[in-house]
């Protein structure tokens, strides 16, 4: 029998804000223990939330972004259940009213295009962190009440490789918003999947299980790959697959059990009375569209369609905004947008790979890397003596043309002076000249060499190979 | 000046004129709030740093700097509000011991204008309760008659302000805990429109319904107390933005043209203490002859207005009262090691050994309430007939100004004699819980006295936001009544 | 209105969820006044609401939001003076795994 997975996933994505959804304490990730806490955030007697409008502000963009459809009113409630990383014993999140819902996301997967579901997005607190120390556990409270936007796809994903995709495209979209940084090594985007597997061709969905506590996309593919093995496994030798949650151990190559739902928690939701409804009007729902920048999908496509780029180097060029706004603001002064591409793919993104750099930190501008490729075209410069100004751009943050005059970089392209040198390498190589005429026209490649040589690199390569060609056909 | 009398004003003008310092304001208080206690029980903490507050007043008023309209008025505050460096306990074990580090915006409110904070007021614990005996610092005692219970959950405010232990207090009133115990003691309580009082650092009962307000010793002081109290605050995203009036700057007694509006409903079963239905015809025929104009209004749906209370607290108590898991803070059970203590042991030894009996009964109840198969039928079904309820309310007071009832069917009861069957004590609350299921404002102000001694108080409550209104009807009824200032005199 | 509307289980099973240790007779005597109270209650379901939106705040409020800035007005040293039992700036409870 042949099976096919279901995957779905909630993303929990830490929004990008200087305080904590319903207090002012700091969400900066290093602080010291309980530091960046307060009387709201670890549920003292008679405190209140009170909601942060940036993270209003934060999630409808993200809606937006996510084609989803905005309520006009969304209600936060009280999930109750108890556990020690929760400070009031209820968790605040929105329940049957979330502030997004119905929304889809696009991505391409081997050429392929898929459309995923967005059943909703929501707004919730953080909890604390619990650590375990054998005979006792040890509370942090500082995560308590960060907010977070829980993103819901629908069952849509059919293998790792899509949900891994699918994630890297959630990321990437909330990272162009700038509503969240992304890092999940530090929480900030975690991610839980929901897998089941069918026969092929069945209707009715297999019992899901839930994995939970995967920190990299690498990892959720692998985890997705194990748990899918493991269900068509068990479903074969006739098991029934148990309703679960379960945890990666990205040591072990492998999910373990954690809890069965069959202890599943009552949780008494109930809209809480201490946060009014939210309510979003049609003018700030149109003030959150204007903000929104163009999408990657998008942006790509017109790459390719108006600016000429391969899909290949449109996806790259738009794998980050900074680097899409980079390239455009270089393409734009330099009118050689593929030339622009070209640079970053394999000069500049090398160059901040290896140096652990974001493109904002690049000592290279766009404005000198834009002059830079409008020398080589003018042929002001060769492209090999631009790949050594680079190199110092690069170092030193100088522009191209400071670089040249203090290197006395600039192209010879005076035929005059480039006769004259040729007329001397001939001279001086008389035998090979001898021979080319022969009809051992390889050694062309030779007398460019010593050309290029001669002028230390400077030699315009058009002008001594036509002269070349010239001058070894002529006079015998 | 006759600091028994005085009003808070008169207090307040005498510091700041030097007529009377701060401290002797504040010594005077806490001298008869330490010898009075032990007959009522009324107070949970002193604050012994009350004469320093008292000589900061002191020292800004010679420094010629005015310290504010309460300048040096010794208050009492009922230990639902969290006080700074004060232990604040809810009258409960879970809380014995816990000593917040923030003040509750309403006090902070007080100290900011000149107030002396002189200790924490008993009350039922978490404000659960009808008579301030489910306290764990045992029960309060009426100061008119001591096997009397002095009404709940203030019920410590009300019996030291009746015997004039503080200037004014604080209480909160999830159901009738202000206006209730005001009316057992013969004080002045007024609950506010929901969302006019902060409910910042007032530890909670049931927030949709929780309002703190003043008890005193008269209409104009509530009217002072009230304005002080009230306000927008950014740290309650419940907390009303409106302007807060000049309510005591515009009282106004005169009752000509006042439409007073009679609850048909709530004269409809019968039931009432004969003494408190004479108080009240009369209160009506009086505020008549004055040029009120009596008229009946009709709100069917208070018949339902204790399954809907009590089902709403007791849903949003339980989650409310989630917090107190002795992790954080509170009572902890002693537990020989934890390592072997398993988690579910641990929260339900502690809360089953921090709660008391009618704290974890309601507990229970709205855990029940909100338990998966039943909040439809409970919590969903209460809050859309409480909509219901509200909406008929509105078109009552298209019809009247203010709406007078009774506070309770009958004066004060004697303290064990209902603590054993919870619904009869729930069903007390008939007269009060639907102003606070409605939002609206309400208060109680002492109008006639028992032949047994026992104060009666006449409740009355406005629209939305119409406080004025309310406060005018209190002080024409004040005026009417001569009990402007009482104090409780039996011991 | 049946003595035991909330059996003796029933009222074990919320005493779980509401994580409150009671004791044979609490149970018991809860059992019998919650039965009671809730035969009582169950009054409401006799009027008509269909289609009527549940009220929680009862008046009308403008939705206060904060401005997304950093306050600090407690140490951590304050936040945990109230600890039952605390190590270093931490909380300590029972092992939870």
């Amino acid at each position: 029998m042949s099976f096919e997975a279901v995957i779905g996933l909630e993303i929990h994505a830490q929004l990008k804000t200087q305080s904590k959804i319903f207090c002012a304490d700091s969400t900066v990730f290093e602080a010291g223990d309980n530091e960046n806490t307060s009387p709201v955030s670890v549920g003292m007697p008679g405190t209140l939330p009170v909601l942060n409008e940036r993270v209003v502000e934060q999630a409808i963009k993200a809606g937006l972004a996510l084609n989803c459809h905005i309520r006009p009113k969304s209600v936060f409630a009280r999930k109750n259940y108890f556990y020690p990383d929760l400070p009031k014993g209820y968790q605040i999140s929105q329940y049957d009213q979330p502030i997004c819902e119905h929304g889809s996301v696009e991505f391409k997967l081997n050429g392929k295009v898929h459309q995923i579901k967005i059943e909703r997005a929501h707004l919730e607190e953080d909890a604390g962190k619990s650590s375990h120390f054998g005979d006792y556990t040890l509370l942090n409270y500082n995560r308590a009440g960060i907010p977070l936007l829980e993103i819901v796809s629908g069952p849509d994903l059919r293998s790792a490789a899509e949900a891994a995709e699918y994630a890297r495209t959630v990321r990437q979209i909330l990272r162009y918003l700038d509503v969240c940084d992304g890092n999940l090594e530090e929480g900030s985007l975690r991610c839980d999947c929901n897998v089941s597997v069918r026969p092929r061709g069945q209707e009715k969905l297999g019992t899901k299980v839930e994995i939970k506590n995967i920190n990299s996309f690498r990892f959720i593919e692998k985890a997705i790959e194990y748990e899918v093995e493991r269900q068509i496994e068990a479903t074969e030798r006739g098991q029934r697959i148990i309703q679960e949650t379960r945890l990666w151990d990205p040591d072990k190559n492998k999910t373990f059990s954690m809890r069965t739902k069959e202890d599943a928690q009552d949780y008494r939701y109930f809209p809480d009375p201490d946060l009014l409804p939210v309510i979003v009007t049609a003018q700030s729902l149109e003030k959150m569209r204007q903000e929104i920048p163009e999408l990657p999908l998008v942006r790509a496509r017109r790459f390719v369609s108006q600016l000429g780029l391969s899909e290949n180097d449109a996806d790259v060029m738009v794998s980050e905004k900074d680097v899409a706004d980079y390239f455009e603001k270089t393409g734009a002064l330099c009118g050689n947008y593929k030339a622009a591409a070209n640079w970053i793919m394999t000069d500049l993104l090398r160059e901040l790979n290896d140096g652990k750099l974001s493109i904002r930190q690049s000592k290279v501008t766009p404005e000198n890397l834009g002059a830079l490729i409008q020398m080589i075209d003018s042929g002001k410069i060769s492209g090999k003596i631009a790949k050594t100004i680079f190199a110092d751009m690069w170092s030193t943050g100088d522009t191209a043309d400071k670089i040249v005059k203090a290197k006395g970089l600039v192209q010879i392209s005076d035929i005059s002076v480039i006769e004259k040198m040729i007329d001397e390498i001939l001279t001086g190589n008389a035998s090979q000249v001898a021979e080319y005429r022969a009809g051992k026209t390889k050694l062309l490649g030779f007398f460019i060499g010593a050309a290029m040589k001669a002028s230390k690199g400077q030699a315009n390569p058009d002008v001594v190979n036509q002269i070349l060609l010239k001058k070894l056909q002529g006079g015998s | 000046m006759d600091l028994l009398k005085a009003s808070l004003s008169e207090i307040a003008t005498a510091v700041r004129s030097k007529k009377v310092s701060a401290l002797e304001a504040t010594q005077f208080f806490m001298n008869r709030a330490k010898k009075l206690n032990p007959k009522i029980n009324a107070f949970i903490s002193f604050d012994e740093s009350a004469q320093d507050q008292a000589r900061k007043i002191d020292e800004q008023v010679s420094r010629g700097e005015d310290p504010g309209p309460l300048a040096g008025v010794p208050w009492g505050i009922k230990d639902m509000f969290c006080t700074k460096g004060l232990r604040t306990t809810a009258a409960s074990k879970i809380l014995e011991n816990f000593v917040p580090p923030y003040d509750a915006t309403a006090v902070a409110l007080l100290k900011k204008n000149g107030a002396v904070i002189l200790g924490k007021l008993n009350q039922d614990e978490f404000a659960m309760g009808s008579s301030s005996e489910n306290s764990h610092f045992g029960a309060v005692k009426n100061p008119w008659n001591l096997n009397c219970v002095a009404g709940g959950s203030s019920g410590g405010s009300a019996a030291a302000q009746a015997l004039r232990m503080v200037a004014a207090s604080t209480g909160t009133d999830t159901g009738g805990s202000i206006r209730q115990p005001a009316s057992f003691c013969g004080v002045v309580g007024a609950k506010p429109t929901y969302g006019r009082i902060s409910r910042y650092g007032i530890i909670a009962y049931a927030s949709s319904l929780d309002q703190a307000g003043p008890l005193t010793n008269s209409v104009e002081d509530a009217a002072l107390s009230l304005e002080i109290m009230c306000g927008k605050d950014i740290k309650d995203g419940t907390s009303s933005s409106l302007p807060v009036p000049s309510w005591k700057k515009n009282l106004n007694p005169s009752m000509r043209g006042r439409k007073i509006g009679v609850l048909k409903e709530y004269f409809q079963d019968g039931g009432l203490h004969p003494e408190v239905q004479a108080a009240t015809e009369k209160a009506l025929s009086e505020l008549k002859q004055q040029g009120a104009e009596i008229v009946e209004v009709s709100v069917p749906l208070t018949k339902y207005a204790i399954p809907m209370y009590y089902l709403i607290a007791a849903s949003e108590a339980s989650s409310n009262l989630s917090r107190y898991d002795g992790v954080r803070f509170g009572f902890r059970s002693e537990f020989k090691s934890l390592a072997h203590i398993n988690l579910s042991e641990f929260y339900s030894k502690t809360r089953g050994e921090g709660f008391g009996a009618e704290v974890k009964r309601r507990i229970m109840l709205g855990t029940y309430c909100l338990s998966a198969g039943y909040y439809e039928a409970f919590y969903n079904k209460a809050g859309q007939v409480r909509r219901m309820l509200r909406d008929e309310f509105s078109l009552a007071f298209e019809k009247c100004d203010v709406i007078l009832s009774p506070v309770t069917a009958a004066p004060a009861f004697k303290l064990n004699e209902r603590i054993s069957d919870p619904l009869q004590m729930y069903l007390n609350d008939i007269f009060t819980v639907a102003t606070n299921l409605a939002g609206l404002p309400g208060m109680s102000v002492p109008f006639a006295t028992s032949k047994e001694r026992l104060p009666i108080g006449i409740q009355l409550m406005a629209n939305h936001f119409q406080e004025q209104k309310m406060l005018d009807a209190a002080l024409a009824l004040e005026g009417i009544s001569g009990l402007k200032g009482l104090v409780a005199d039996v011991l | 209105m049946s003595q035991d509307k909330i059996s003796v289980e029933e009222i074990s099973r919320i005493a779980k969820l509401a994580q409150l240790q009671l004791s044979a007779e609490e149970v018991s005597n809860y059992s019998q006044q919650l039965s009671k109270a809730i035969g009582y209650f169950e009054q409401i379901s006799q009027v008509q609401t269909a289609r009527v939106e549940p009220l929680v705040t009862p008046t009308e409020i403008e939705n206060i939001l904060r401005k997304d800035e950093v306050k600090t007005e407690t140490s951590s040293e304050e936040i945990l003076r109230n600890a039952p039992h605390k190590t270093g700036s931490l909380f300590t409870v029972p092992p939870v795994v």
